[in-house]
């Protein structure tokens, strides 16, 4: 694997998805593919010449010369508000990609795979839940989906029906929760996290997306828990 | 050049020379790293270097305090595209621990406790380049931040600074790390963004 040159690409398909979240699907020529769960690199140039770059996790994967991204806007960010706000189809842009050899599944490897995500960290997780539910058999997953409320959840929609398609989904909420939900409402403490994930001895393969805070309490309970570290996957984005 | 993007102008952050190409400046301290946080105990640490001949010099936590400590003022990089500038670090030269290692070699491995690697040339952490550091902004390095001591090599992306490192061997090739193994660059210079494979 070499990593390409920049690439131009268009924005292909541009719908909200939540109201500060939007899922964009690129037309990319010449993208080679990808696997479930890597990243790319979007660029952007004004008029006058100036770019910013900053890094996406892709929520599609397998061959083909569309990439999906879905992008929650960070209010003071440069390149966020431009795609969740300004792009619209026909827009020129450029892309690098794929990237990241790591924080990948494998669909040929049979462990039990556990996804924890936290807010748009959903996105590479939703990548692999999706290869997963394309197959016809394979490794058994369950995805613990951690959102502030249910209207900030980024592809609502699609983890509701991969739920009821044998996905084993767990929601948690931080801030509110539907009405009559039954749980609690909160930060994932270590007890929830545990009833919502594989046991230990089930050496499942974790992978953990969200916000710093977010990964380290969660990749700690897994540890805590009796989880080989070796065998827990982060990816981490924002401040400290 | 590039088609430009319609409605994008930039946010014309003001350009900083300290900027390397494709970088945006941050005031946060972001963390990359591929799995749980280590925590190491200080009285569990150990600092050692291997060389080519199977010699091991390490040190204790104690004994690695003792040694003579340098404050590094300094920018950072990482592939992730964030730069912080002007970070404050404090930690012992690499030209310190070499000072009575003796080794042909030109390439080293750092290793570290949770078993990452990341391979380095000689050439950029001798000569006052790099630093085993173990505190930041006058505090004891968080260990999200790769504590209790992290290998500091400022000119390279961040991520050839490895957290929680445990120590040195010498290597005759530039054999990959884990992050050169799993998509990045072998070098990895912000300035001519050696970023990816």
């Amino acid at each position: 694997m070499r990593t390409s040159d920049w690439l131009a690409a268009r924005v292909a398909d541009a719908v909200p998805d939540t109201a500060h979240g939007r899922r964009l699907t690129l037309a990319v020529p010449g993208w080679p593919g990808n696997a479930p769960g890597q990243h790319l690199d979007i660029r952007l140039t004004a008029p006058d010449g100036y770019q910013a770059e900053r890094s996406y996790s892709i929520a599609s994967s397998g061959p083909g010369e569309s990439v999906e991204i879905a992008v929650d806007e960070i209010p003071e960010g440069e390149v966020s508000p431009y795609l969740v706000r300004v792009a619209e189809p026909g827009d020129a842009l450029e892309v690098k990609g794929p990237l990241g050899a790591y924080f990948v599944w494998d669909p040929a490897d049979p462990s039990p795979v556990q996804l924890i995500a936290g807010g748009s960290g959903i996105v590479p997780l939703l990548a692999m839940a999706r290869a997963r539910a394309a197959m016809s058999a394979g490794a058994p997953f369950r995805l613990l989906y951690s959102v502030r409320t249910a209207a900030d959840a980024l592809y609502r929609d699609e983890v509701e029906r991969l739920g009821a398609a044998g996905l084993d989904v767990t929601w948690a909420y931080t801030r509110q929760a539907p009405t009559g939900w039954p749980g609690r409402v909160g930060r994932l403490d270590a007890e929830r996290i545990a009833q919502a994930t594989w046991m230990p001895a089930q050496h499942p393969l974790t992978f953990i997306c969200g916000p710093t805070s977010f990964v380290e309490a969660a990749a700690d309970a897994m540890v805590a828990a009796g989880h080989d570290a070796a065998r827990v996957k982060t990816e981490r984005f924002g401040g400290s | 050049m590039a088609e430009f993007t319609r409605g994008f102008g930039g946010r014309r952050r003001e350009s900083d020379p300290r900027l390397p190409p494709g970088q945006y400046l941050t005031a946060d301290f972001p963390v990359l790293s591929a799995g749980p946080t280590p925590r190491i105990a200080e009285s569990e640490w150990s600092f050692s270097i291997r060389t080519e001949s199977g010699a091991v010099t390490s040190w204790s936590w104690s004994e690695f305090l003792a040694l003579p400590a340098e404050d590094v003022h300094t920018d950072i990089h990482c592939v992730t595209r964030w730069s912080k500038l002007d970070t404050t670090w404090r930690g012992v030269s690499i030209d310190t621990l070499f000072a009575g290692i003796d080794t042909s070699y030109e390439f080293a491995m750092a290793h570290s406790y949770g078993g990452y690697t990341t391979n380095v040339p000689m050439a950029d952490l001798r000569g006052g380049k790099a630093w085993v550091a173990y505190a930041f902004d006058g505090k004891p390095l968080d260990p999200e931040h790769g504590g209790p001591a992290r290998l500091l090599v400022p000119h390279l992306y961040f991520w050839k600074s490895a957290k929680w490192v445990r120590g040195l061997s010498m290597q005759k090739h530039d054999d990959p790390g884990f992050w050169e193994q799993n998509g990045y660059n072998l070098h990895g210079d912000p300035w001519t963004e050696e970023r990816y494979w």
